[in-house]
């Protein structure tokens, strides 16, 4: 917890900085909304996490958000009776698709960089294909409620986001979570105690999977359909657990710390567009924060290390 | 030659050394020995110009010194052979030898004169198992050590310190070390020597410094001392039980037996475990011990041969059959150096769903000092983290328990800790293994000593066997 406070200071400063600049931004509708907008993103976070903290990188989860978007769109073409079945069916293909990531990963042992780095050149390619670049059919009314409608005041996002946010916690203070500390700490050390670091870590990505299905449904909702809506999300996502003190190479940090550098990097991009900077600058922003945090981070080991001696 | 005075020096407010003195003459072998955490490497890294002392001062051949980078004191001829080497594997002898100096013309590097000034270095050492073109990485360790000491003659030092320079060689390697620090010191080299093992103190060192709690105790001839004595000077008390006494009792029932067992490195195995046995495994580097040790365990599994109570194909199926391993390597096959000492002392329970193990008294148990299991691992000494890896078994009290090398790196309280704690194992009925390279360890705490040679058992050996009837199993031919 104690390397988790940072981005927690941060995160405050930024709120704080955007309540400057706009007083009503600390209502409650507009900061609900603010958790509206931020909820896909801090969900791929905490999906992103499990596979960072286990040591490996998930880059297809933009991807794969962009396919269940077109896919959801073509299948459902706007009838509410297709909703429910084709949600159903995203659920299912998310962490289909990190079974995939994780077992190609582990078992033939392709870095994950790479294996997931295909699988986003695969899943655009084939959402390129299947609609020669301008999405067909429609989301239903039903299936969009979930990304912009809410409970009475509360959207629906804020409270998935939730629910999401306390399953993740709760796994990873399971046994589940320990053993994905310890195959990202050491994995050499941790299969010769017992740990199935092929398995524990396949599950990070298919947990991954899920958490992009999530996100496609909330960001599908809220955004509607196009064939660019995950567009970066996977750099945002590795940008904002980076932000949240998690380390690169696995074994450290919190899955909390990871969603609060999820809120962070979705409150600088508020505070930029509320001074009028143009949203063009936000990769420029986020690979400044990037390899800032990493440097940081990299800063602070070496002095671990003295202490230790 | 080199004359060291006052040194202190403080690590975030913590003291780790205060007004050590420490003098050597030209072609002296001075030997640095203490506990972990007694200041050694401290001292050895400020005359490296690694750190830089807070007090004191430095002096070579009676002109003060002072580094303000390794590069400086490289210059002032101080090399240090680390315990792990700084060579690139994929490279020549030669290119490792002349690493970032390499001799030029028309600026390309002249290969030939790179390699004949290195064959003649290594002729000077007396080595001919390998030439300047061989790659590092075909080299065993002992002939890396060798490279990194012509590495060292290339930069004309003057004062070598060797760090654990034995650690990681077999028996029979040792002597070939001793023989190269004659050949330094007989070319007027001062050689600073750190070691645990005492045994090779007493044979190569002219003196010997005790450190103590970042003080200097005693510097005094060796001639005058004895292992006793100086284990005094370094621990305050004798340890004159060196080894705790055996059970006594007939052995139990079997609870691990081989029949024929091979894989790729190890044939005809045939071996038997008892409950509340330690059976001692001795053999060269290279002969199979640390491979055998996996094979029962299951990481590297056997390929053929019976094994009960079953020949389990993966560490996995080792844990499940009741068997646990203690690495050679803790730091990189044993523990989670990131993590506490609560998560790795859990970490076989939690692998396998056994259970909510109580840390607290398992930390008592094993003697950890502190006991406090918030501590991050990597900042423990090496003989607490080795408690730890302990602890981590005792968690699923594995009716066998394969130790490779399990006081290595391991200051002298920790030791005597760690073989009270396999006796008390034993005593409690559980069958041990035990690989140690140091045969009176080995001799002293097993009650046999099965030796391998080649991937083979050549012979067994009853309790109190003499270290002689070991090496002449293990080494004849």
């Amino acid at each position: 917890m104690k390397r988790a406070l940072p981005i927690f200071v941060v995160l405050a400063g930024l709120l704080v900085a955007i309540a400057v600049a706009n007083p009503y931004f600390l209502e409650p509708p507009s900061l609900l909304a603010f958790v509206k907008r931020a909820a896909p993103l801090v969900i791929l976070a905490a999906g992103q996490y499990f596979v960072i903290v286990s040591g490996e990188f998930d880059l297809s989860v933009g991807s794969l958000v962009t396919a269940e978007v077109v896919i959801a769109a073509r299948l459902i073409d706007g009838s509410a009776a297709a909703t429910w079945p084709v949600l159903a069916l995203l659920i299912v293909l998310g962490p289909l698709v990190g079974l995939v990531n994780g077992t190609v990963t582990t078992v033939l042992r392709v870095p994950s960089f790479i294996t997931t780095l295909a699988m986003l050149l695969i899943l655009s390619g084939a959402v390129f294909l299947w609609t020669g670049g301008a999405p067909r059919g429609a989301l239903s009314p039903q299936f969009r409620e979930l990304g912009r409608g809410g409970l009475g005041p509360v959207p629906w996002s804020a409270l998935i986001l939730l629910a999401a946010a306390a399953a993740a916690i709760w796994v990873m203070r399971s046994g589940y979570g320990h053993r994905l500390i310890a195959a990202g700490d050491n994995d050499r050390a941790a299969a010769l105690s017992g740990v199935h670091v092929a398995r524990v870590r396949t599950v990070a990505f298919m947990v991954s999977g899920l958490s992009a299905a999530i996100a496609a449904i909330l960001l599908g909702g809220f955004a509607g359909v196009s064939a660019q809506v995950g567009q970066g999300l996977e750099f945002q996502a590795i940008t904002a657990v980076v932000l949240g003190g998690v380390a690169l190479g696995g074994g450290r940090g919190s899955v909390v710390a990871a969603m609060a550098g999820a809120f962070t990097l979705e409150a600088l991009f508020t505070l930029l567009n509320l001074y009028g900077i143009s949203g063009a600058l936000e990769p420029a922003v986020q690979g400044v924060i990037i390899i800032a945090a990493v440097a940081l981070g990299a800063v602070s080991l070496p002095r671990r290390k003295a202490a230790a001696a | 030659m080199l004359k060291m005075t006052g040194i202190g020096k403080s690590f975030q407010g913590v003291r780790v050394l205060s007004g050590v003195d420490l003098e050597a003459a030209a072609g002296e072998v001075h030997a640095v020995v203490g506990e972990n955490g007694a200041g050694k490497s401290t001292l050895m890294k400020i005359l490296a110009g690694v750190h830089s002392p807070d007090e004191g001062t430095i002096e070579i051949d009676g002109r003060p010194v002072t580094f303000g980078h390794p590069i400086e004191a490289q210059r002032s001829g101080v090399a240090i052979i680390h315990q792990e080497f700084n060579l690139l594997p994929e490279r020549t002898v030669a290119q490792n030898v002349f690493l970032g100096r390499e001799p030029g013309r028309w600026g390309l590097v002249d290969r030939a004169a790179m390699e004949s000034a290195t064959a003649e270095l290594l002729h000077s050492l007396g080595e001919e198992t390998f030439g300047p073109g061989d790659l590092v990485r075909r080299l065993s360790v002992a002939q890396q050590q060798v490279v990194e000491i012509a590495k060292a003659l290339s930069l004309n030092a003057r004062i070598v310190v060797m760090d654990e320079p034995t650690a990681a060689l077999a028996e029979h390697e040792v002597g070939l070390l001793y023989a190269l620090v004659r050949r330094l010191t007989a070319r007027g080299i001062t050689v600073l020597y750190i070691s645990h093992r005492l045994r090779e103190v007493f044979e190569l060192a002219d003196r010997i410094t005790v450190l103590k709690d970042g003080s200097r105790v005693a510097t005094e001839a060796a001639a005058g001392l004895d292992t006793a004595a100086l284990v005094r000077l370094m621990v305050g008390r004798e340890l004159d039980a060196h080894f705790p006494a055996r059970a006594g009792g007939p052995p139990g029932e079997v609870v691990l037996s081989v029949r024929g067992g091979g894989n790729a490195r190890l044939r005809d195995i045939d071996l038997e475990v008892r409950a509340g046995e330690i059976v001692g495994l001795a053999g060269l580097q290279g002969s199979g011990r640390t491979e055998l040790a996996k094979a029962l365990f299951g990481a590297e599994p056997f390929t053929t041969g019976e094994m009960r109570p079953r020949r389990p194909r993966s560490a996995r199926e080792g844990i499940a059959a009741g068997i646990g391993l203690v690495t050679e390597d803790r730091k990189a096959e044993g523990l989670l150096l990131g993590q506490r000492v609560r998560d790795n002392a859990l970490l076989v329970a939690r692998a396998t769903g056994g259970g909510r193990p109580a840390v607290e008294k398992l930390l008592e148990r094993v003697r950890l000092s502190p006991p406090r299991p918030e501590l991050e691992v990597r900042t423990l000494s090496g003989g607490n983290q080795q408690k730890v890896v302990l602890a981590k078994w005792m968690t699923v009290a594995p009716r066998v328990l394969l130790f490779d090398e399990p006081t290595r790196g391991v200051d002298v309280g920790a030791k005597a800790a760690i073989h009270d704690l396999m006796r008390e194992l034993a005593r409690d009925g559980t069958g041990i293994l035990m690989i140690s390279s140091e045969l009176p360890e080995l001799i002293g705490m097993s009650d046999r000593v099965i030796v391998l040679r080649d991937g083979r058992i050549a012979g067994e050996l009853p309790a109190g066997a003499t270290e002689e009837a070991v090496m002449h199993l293990a080494a004849a031919s």
